[in-house]
C-alpha cells in the first residue's frame, strides 16, 4: 500500500471522469424514486446497487491475479470513480439527521441500521459473484467451487 | 444543466476523495479503515453546513444541489465503505467490522447534525 497513485494525475482524471458518470446516474435515480413515506428509496437503492456491484468488480478482479496497469484503470475508473460516485453516504447521514430532528427516530434509526446492515449484505453477496464469475471465466465448464 | 454542474462536481469530488485516501493511508496503519471514516465524516459535516445554508436561505436550492448531491455525494462512498467492513469479516476482525460500520454511520450522523448546527448558528 505504499503506491502514491493518488499522485498521478492520469489516474486522478480517471476516477474524476469515473464520479462525474456515477454521479450523474445517482442524480437521475434519485430523480426517479422519490422519498416514500419518508423513506429516502432513491439513496437507498443507490447505495445497495453500488455495495453490490463494487464487491463484484473488486473481487473478480483480485481473482484475476496481480494488478496489471488495464486492472488498475478498471479498479480506478469503475470502482473508486463510478461506483464511489454513485453511492454517498453524506446524503444517509443527512437523511438520517433529518428523520431524527424532524420527530420520526424510529425510521432515523430503522433507515441508517438497516441501509447499513444490507450494505453489507448486499456487498458480500457482490463479492460471491464476482468470484463465481472470476471462475467461470477461468474455467468456462465451471462448478469447481 | 443542473445535471452537467452535479456531475462535474461529482467527478471533482471523487478526484478529491481518491487524493485524500491516498494521502491517508501513506500516513496510517492499523486495523481501521480510517481513510475512508474521514471522508465520510468530513463530507457529512460539510453537507449538513450546506443544508443549514439552505434553510437559513443562505444559499439557493441549485447551489446547494450541485454542492451536496455533486460535490459530497462524489466525495463521499457508501460502496467503498461496505466492502472495507466485509473485508474485515472476512479476515475475522468482527470488532472492528462492527466499529468500522456502526462507528462510520454514527459519526457521519453527528457531523451532519453539527454542521447544521453550525450553519444555523452562523448564518
Amino acid at each position: 500500500m505504499t503506491a502514491r497513485h493518488h499522485m498521478n494525475p492520469a489516474l486522478v482524471a480517471i476516477v474524476a471522469a469515473g464520479g462525474a458518470v456515477g454521479s450523474a446516474a445517482r442524480y437521475g435515480v434519485s430523480h426517479a424514486l422519490p422519498a416514500q413515506h419518508g423513506l429516502p428509496v432513491g439513496t437507498l437503492v443507490e447505495n445497495l446497487l453500488g455495495a453490490f456491484l463494487l464487491g463484484a468488480l473488486l473481487e473478480a478482479l483480485l481473482r484475476k491475479g496481480p494488478e496489471d496497469d488495464r486492472r488498475r484503470r478498471l479498479r480506478l475508473g469503475l470502482g473508486t470513480g463510478v461506483l464511489g460516485g454513485f453511492t454517498t453516504y453524506s446524503a444517509l447521514a443527512l437523511e438520517v439527521e433529518r428523520l431524527w430532528s424532524g420527530g420520526d427516530v424510529p425510521l432515523a434509526v430503522g433507515y441508517g441500521l438497516g441501509t447499513v446492515v444490507l450494505g453489507f449484505v448486499t456487498a458480500t453477496l457482490g463479492v460471491v459473484v464476482g468470484a463465481r464469475r472470476a471462475a467461470g471465466r477461468a474455467a468456462p465448464d465451471g462448478g469447481a467451487e | 444543466m443542473i445535471v452537467l454542474l452535479v456531475s462535474l462536481l461529482g467527478g471533482l469530488g471523487a478526484a478529491t476523495r481518491f487524493v485524500v485516501d491516498g494521502w491517508i493511508r501513506s500516513r496510517t496503519t492499523g486495523g481501521l479503515p480510517v481513510a475512508t471514516m474521514a471522508i465520510n465524516v468530513t463530507g457529512s459535516l460539510l453537507i449538513g453546513f450546506l443544508a443549514g445554508g439552505l434553510a437559513s436561505g443562505a444559499l439557493d436550492p441549485d447551489a446547494y444541489v450541485v454542492a451536496a448531491t455533486g460535490f459530497c455525494g462524489g466525495y463521499t462512498t457508501f460502496s467503498t465503505a461496505s466492502m472495507e467492513t466485509v473485508r474485515l469479516a472476512q479476515e475475522g476482525a468482527y470488532r472492528r467490522a462492527l466499529v468500522a460500520g456502526l462507528g462510520t454511520l454514527l459519526l457521519t450522523v453527528l457531523a451532519a447534525a453539527a454542521g447544521v448546527g453550525v450553519a444555523t448558528a452562523l448564518l
